[in-house]
């Protein structure tokens, strides 16, 4: 920000210094956390994607800015928050080509063809990985197993793949608990889901970080505590009202709210500033359609994860949620 | 009808003009944003593409040289439906000539065929350009609009196919561990790719960013 000595400008001249890089660095912080254990969990194949899908978004935004002869806008972290959250959503194994391609999509179709940061209609991160799954399904859905014991020394072989070409895989392993769940009926500790001891996405396997994360910022006021709050009491109630009319078939609350990337998506993805209602109220609505598509797709969907399009799809419904909950002004009368 | 014969409308020192027109400046595709429809989805190959972009060329050829013909004869107030007839008329033809040479391709364009009758470029030159302009002048249009339809869909179904098959007109070109683009073949993909030919052209149209 460029500091000005005399400020002419109409009120309000009071100003918490909130400005857009300040939250942004803050939600930095708070993902902190989960990047350090993402890399603790699945060791250099999580740095290397997660430095090439930052470097990717960054690089994108940069050179957009320049082409078209802006002041470049990679300063205010907006977009380094981008690359992190769309690593974070990669499964660990991705050809690091593809994190590449995703993150220019992501910047470039998600949020920069729109106007840049403050009129994109999707979240961007998701943007990019919307697309890779769309592009690439069979990759997007190859899991490795976490804590490897030479997740430190060795990459897996498809991270390095030659770009454009497809990767191999050394060893097929490693099923989310939701494929787990959703294929072979199979249950996960709910203690394991809590501590990330599973295998998913990056960022998405330790519930416990990613809450202290999100509870950071709902403690700064730097996040409205109504979308994750919304999504979490729509999704407990919906699962356990099916895990109680058969619990065979449908797994319960516990389970779907800390397996997949439910909470990664409620606490960091669903918040975008830019892509939720602004109402108070709008926000419990907002949540609670998210709640509800996510339990839909997960239960009856053929994927077992659906917590991406339940976030996009939301993300374009919100400015007709904004439409619908009109505030009353101050001094109506009806 | 109140147009006579010669009555310049459309502005033009040369009846060329209005082929380089239909190719470049208004484009169906990429500006005027017409036919989307088969635009969107039967560019998944470029095989496709062409002998989508051809079949609708043709009856756009055929329909403006009926309409502009018969641009006195028909009643005003029954125009659209005459195009209509006449436009479905050569889509008919169309779709069993296509039929006759290849069972092949008639599959693989599906219904896309049939609903050439509906594609508004068609419907928009009769009624903004052949029913106004002289015999001439509707042939160097259509072709125009056929050239420039046909482009647009190769651009998009070369991309696509390279993309989402590794493959140039059913031709391998690319090695063959190449990975495929999956959404490159799916009608989201084709979104994609003409927003970007679309931001490309429109660069290249202004020749530079706008300050």
């Amino acid at each position: 920000m460029d500091k000005k000595i005399l400020q002419i400008h109409s009120s309000p001249h009071i100003s918490s210094g909130a400005g857009v890089d300040v939250i942004m660095r803050n939600v930095v912080y708070a993902l902190l956390p989960v990047v350090a254990f993402s890399i603790y969990a699945f060791g250099l194949a999580a740095l290397f994607t997660l430095m090439a899908a930052v470097l990717s978004c960054l690089l994108t935004e940069h050179w957009l800015c320049k082409w078209s002869r802006q002041t470049t806008s990679v300063n205010d972290w907006s977009v380094a928050i981008t690359g992190i959250i769309y690593g974070l959503t990669l499964p660990p194994n991705l050809p690091l080509w593809m994190t590449l391609i995703g993150g220019v999509i992501a910047v470039s179709l998600g949020k920069f063809i729109f106007g840049g940061l403050g009129y994109n209609p999707f979240n961007p991160a998701l943007v990019g990985r919307a697309f890779l799954q769309a592009a690439f399904p069979t990759a997007m859905t190859t899991w490795s197993a976490a804590f490897g014991a030479q997740r430190f020394t060795s990459l897996p072989a498809s991270t390095l793949t030659f770009p454009l070409t497809s990767p191999q895989y050394d060893s097929l392993s490693g099923a989310t608990p939701l494929a787990a769940m959703k294929f072979n009926q199979q249950p996960t500790d709910a203690m394991d889901l809590l501590l990330g001891l599973t295998s998913g996405s990056l960022g998405e396997t330790c519930a416990v970080l990613i809450l202290l994360g999100g509870l950071y910022l709902i403690a700064r006021n730097m996040m409205n505590w109504r979308i994750p709050v919304g999504i979490f009491f729509t999704v407990i109630v919906l699962s356990a009202l099916f895990h109680f009319a058969n619990p065979h078939r449908y797994p319960d609350a516990v389970f779907m709210l800390f397996s997949g990337g439910l909470m990664l998506g409620a606490m960091f993805m669903a918040t975008d500033m830019v892509a939720s209602p602004i109402t108070n109220l709008g926000c419990f609505i907002y949540g609670a359609l998210i709640g509800t598509l996510v339990v839909i797709i997960r239960l009856w969907g053929g994927m077992p994860e659906g917590v991406m399009y339940a976030i996009l799809f939301a993300n374009a419904v919100s400015p007709h949620i904004d439409r619908f909950i009109q505030p009353t002004p101050f001094g109506h009368r009806s | 009808m109140s147009t006579k014969p010669g009555e310049i409308i459309v502005t033009g020192p040369k009846d060329t003009d209005e082929f380089i027109k239909g190719v470049w400046a208004q484009n169906p595709v990429f500006v005027q944003v017409l036919g989307m429809c088969p635009t969107l989805a039967v560019t998944n190959t470029a095989s496709n593409a062409l002998v989508m972009g051809l079949a609708t060329a043709f009856v756009l050829l055929m329909s403006n040289v009926l309409v502009s013909s018969l641009r006195h004869a028909v009643p005003k107030q029954v125009r659209i439906a005459s195009y209509v007839a006449i436009i479905a008329t050569f889509v008919t033809a169309v779709d069993y000539i296509i039929q006759a040479v290849s069972l092949e391709v008639h599959k693989s364009l599906g219904a896309y065929v049939s609903l050439i009758v509906v594609n508004c470029l068609i419907l928009g030159r009769a009624e903004a350009f052949a029913s106004k302009n002289n015999l001439k002048r509707s042939i160097y249009d259509a072709l125009g609009m056929g050239v420039g339809f046909t482009l647009a869909l190769l651009c998009l179904g070369v991309v696509r196919e390279l993309l989402g098959n590794g493959t140039f007109f059913n031709l391998s070109v690319l090695p063959g561990n190449f990975q495929p683009w999956v959404i490159m073949l799916l009608p989201g993909g084709a979104f994609f790719v003409l927003a970007l030919w679309m931001l490309l052209i429109n660069r290249l149209k202004q020749g530079g960013p706008r300050d």
